[in-house]
């Protein structure tokens, strides 16, 4: 058996012709949680994406559990995906359906399972991230913070292999913050699953991942331990990890010299 | 909102919505009344049908009795042929004429069967022997007005 | 000059080729979408559901409209009637207007502002907040589970919206031509049934207004699953949903009462 349960190799991926990555090579090991960092706008969460299958590689291959996954045909990606867990950004929870309903979810789909026994495993995973009381409130009553919570439940409620988190940390207060970073460690060796992190915060992140990748302009800049990182000097991790505005990753988006830029508007 | 009561608003509006289907039908539309039940059929060969259509109603003593099933061109005859449906409670002699009347001056335009007092009566498929053609307002028109003009010259004639 | 030309004609063949381009794609979408019927079919509650959404909070506008638009035919056919002195015609005209045109056509106009807007802006808006990708990675497909169940919903109601419509749109015609302008109650309905075939009017009507509820609700959901996920996007995307929905079903109209007629 492969110590793999993903593997991302020599992966590129074009947007509208635009190369979002250019040949990304990434490791997540089994009972792992790994981090995936990067600037906004460097191709993260696409990254997430294309693990699920939702979108196909330009070059390249991602594995899960051995499969290429753009070559699995449509029914054996969605069996793929029952495997699989993803947490969105602000938790895409089901609008119309209560906090209990939407826990309930992908085990109405997938499963044939008695209303009783559904009912105890809602109640579970409810549990598990301390929202049993709300399972009747609707999402519109949810503060961020729970809202995340609740989603999460529904991403482990058939409990997957692998879970992948897409910006968990984002908008949260820090007390929400220290919630979310303890389910998903803890989640992640309750159910002896893979986690993948995908995330700007870098705090947060060093203090419970095992591997971090750092993404920049589509290439893995830098990996290593969290303790590695921290005592890298490498200019991009360095800027990254004290949050400086400038340094390898400019503050400028590119322009033409900023004196020559003034100087058109006038006519001499 | 309850499945319950959810169900119960989406039965109501899906009956309400059946009963007035069928509501347009039996109150609104013919349905009733169309509904020949088992008919046979008649031929009649016209000149001119004016402005007759299929489906149109043929009536005897001002009761529908029957519709215009078929029309069509006869290349040789060079007349109309008018497929009639006839209810098989209804029966008509051999003698019997079948004009084409209008409802109304401008009204839509219908068969009339006028019983004539013959022996047997018509089977079918038969041809009804005795027809009258459709009146053409154009065609009384144009009657109307050389029966003026020669009545004027006739007058004139006198007068001189 | 020439090069204004030219900006011009390529403005004009890019909005064309888009046009083009979009209707493909909504093909392609309602191809799909009756292909992966079978869940809402099967699993009939998830339809049920919509009828509610789509059918019967409709209602409301539905029947208060057809009750003045029958009142209106009445007042108004009364009018010009008069002048022929058949004003007993009324019946006649008040219900050939609504089963064959009025019933299907403002139904299916109040249907595309009522629910089919919605419509787009529910799907819009679950497709912004990522609930479409967070269903398609539980492995479970969103057009099988949120746009079918809401396609055969619409397609459900509609008929029996125009249906409601056209009856009371009747019966509004009769409120007024009886009770208000004195025209013999059995005249207004014997003259009404003599004229009103079966199959001719109503049952051309409900042809009409299943296929305006098809292409109304079909492209209600287009639009809101090819919105852009912003705020912006989905208000656009609403407004489309009433204008080409509007246009289509008039057009439509116009090509299936010339076939129904026989020019």
């Amino acid at each position: 058996m492969n110590d793999n349960l993903v593997e991302i190799n020599d992966l590129s991926f074009a947007y509208n012709s635009r190369l979002l990555h250019k040949g990304i090579n990434m490791r997540f090991p089994r009972g792992k949680v790994v981090a995936i960092m990067g600037g906004s706008g460097s191709g993260k969460t696409t990254l997430l994406r294309l693990i699920g299958g939702q979108l196909k590689p330009t070059q390249g291959e991602v594995r899960v559990d051995g499969h290429v996954v753009h070559e699995q045909s449509r029914d054996e990606i969605y069996r793929m995906r029952r495997k699989m867990g993803m947490l969105f950004q602000f938790g895409a929870l089901f609008t119309d359906l209560s906090v209990y309903d939407n826990v309930a979810f992908p085990m109405r789909e997938h499963t044939n399972l008695p209303e009783s026994i559904i009912r105890d495993l809602v109640l579970l995973k409810l549990n598990a991230v301390g929202l049993r009381g709300a399972r009747d409130l609707m999402p519109a009553e949810l503060s961020g913070g729970m809202a995340r919570r609740v989603a999460l439940a529904r991403t482990v409620a058939l409990d997957p292999a692998i879970i992948m988190y897409d910006e968990p940390f984002a908008g949260l207060d820090p007390i929400s913050m220290g919630v979310i970073v303890n389910l998903i460690r803890s989640l992640n060796d309750a159910l002896g699953a893979t986690s993948i992190v995908v995330t700007h915060d870098v705090h947060e992140t060093f203090s419970f991942v095992d591997y971090v990748y750092f993404v920049s302009a589509g290439v893995v800049v830098a990996e290593g331990t969290p303790e590695d990182l921290r005592a890298s000097e490498m200019p991009f991790v360095h800027q990254f990890v004290h949050g400086e505005a400038d340094g390898p990753v400019p503050f400028h988006y590119a322009a033409p010299d900023y004196r020559q830029d003034m100087l058109r508007g006038v006519n001499v | 909102m309850d499945r319950t009561t959810l169900d119960l608003w989406v039965g109501i509006f899906v009956a309400a919505g059946v009963a007035a289907m069928i509501g347009l039908a039996m109150k609104v539309g013919n349905l009733t009344s169309s509904n020949l039940g088992v008919t046979y059929t008649l031929h009649a060969e016209y000149e001119n049908i004016g402005g007759l259509k299929v489906r149109a109603p043929v009536k005897s003593a001002g009761v529908v009795v029957g519709r215009v099933a078929d029309i069509h061109f006869n290349d040789q005859t060079k007349e109309a042929e008018v497929t009639l449906n006839i209810d098989t409670r209804y029966h008509f002699d051999r003698d019997t004429i079948a004009p084409i009347y209008t409802s109304g001056l401008l009204g839509e335009q219908f068969i009339s069967l006028q019983p004539g007092g013959g022996e047997d009566n018509l089977k079918n498929g038969d041809k009804i022997g005795k027809v009258q053609n459709a009146l053409v307002l154009e065609d009384l028109i144009g009657k109307f007005l050389t029966n003026k003009a020669s009545e004027s010259n006739d007058k004139d004639k006198k007068a001189e | 000059m020439f090069k204004r030309l030219t900006i011009g004609l390529r403005l004009v063949g890019h909005r064309v080729i888009d046009r083009i381009w979009r209707f493909g794609s909504a093909t392609r979408f309602f191809m799909y979408t009756l292909v992966l019927s079978g869940e809402s079919l099967r699993r009939f509650h998830l339809t049920i559901r919509e009828i509610y959404f789509t059918g019967v909070l409709s209602l409301i506008i539905i029947l208060v409209s057809a009750l003045f638009v029958g009142m209106v035919l009445g007042l108004q056919g009364y009018n010009t009637l008069q002048k022929y002195g058949s004003s007993e015609a009324i019946g006649v005209l008040v219900a050939l207007s609504l089963v064959r045109e009025l019933g299907p056509v403002v139904t299916a106009l109040l249907f595309a502002g009522r629910a089919g807007t919605a419509i787009t802006a529910e799907i819009g808006l679950m497709k912004a907040t990522e609930q479409l990708s967070a269903m398609e990675m539980m492995a479970v497909n969103p057009i099988a589970r949120v746009v079918a169940p809401r396609f055969w919903a619409g397609v459900i109601s509609m008929p029996l919206l125009a249906a409601l419509f056209s009856m009371v749109g009747v019966f509004g015609g009769f409120l007024v031509a009886v009770p208000l302008l004195g025209i013999d109650d059995g005249a207004f309905w014997s003259q009404m049934q003599a004229n009103v075939d079966f199959r001719e009017d109503i049952v051309n009507g409900v042809i009409k207004s299943f296929v305006f509820g098809v292409t109304c609700t079909i492209i209600a959901l287009f639009e809101g699953y090819d919105a852009p996920p912003t705020a912006e996007g989905v208000s656009r995307a609403t407004t489309r949903t009433v204008v080409n929905s509007s246009l289509a079903v008039l057009a439509l109209d116009f090509v299936m009462t010339s076939f129904m007629i026989g020019v």
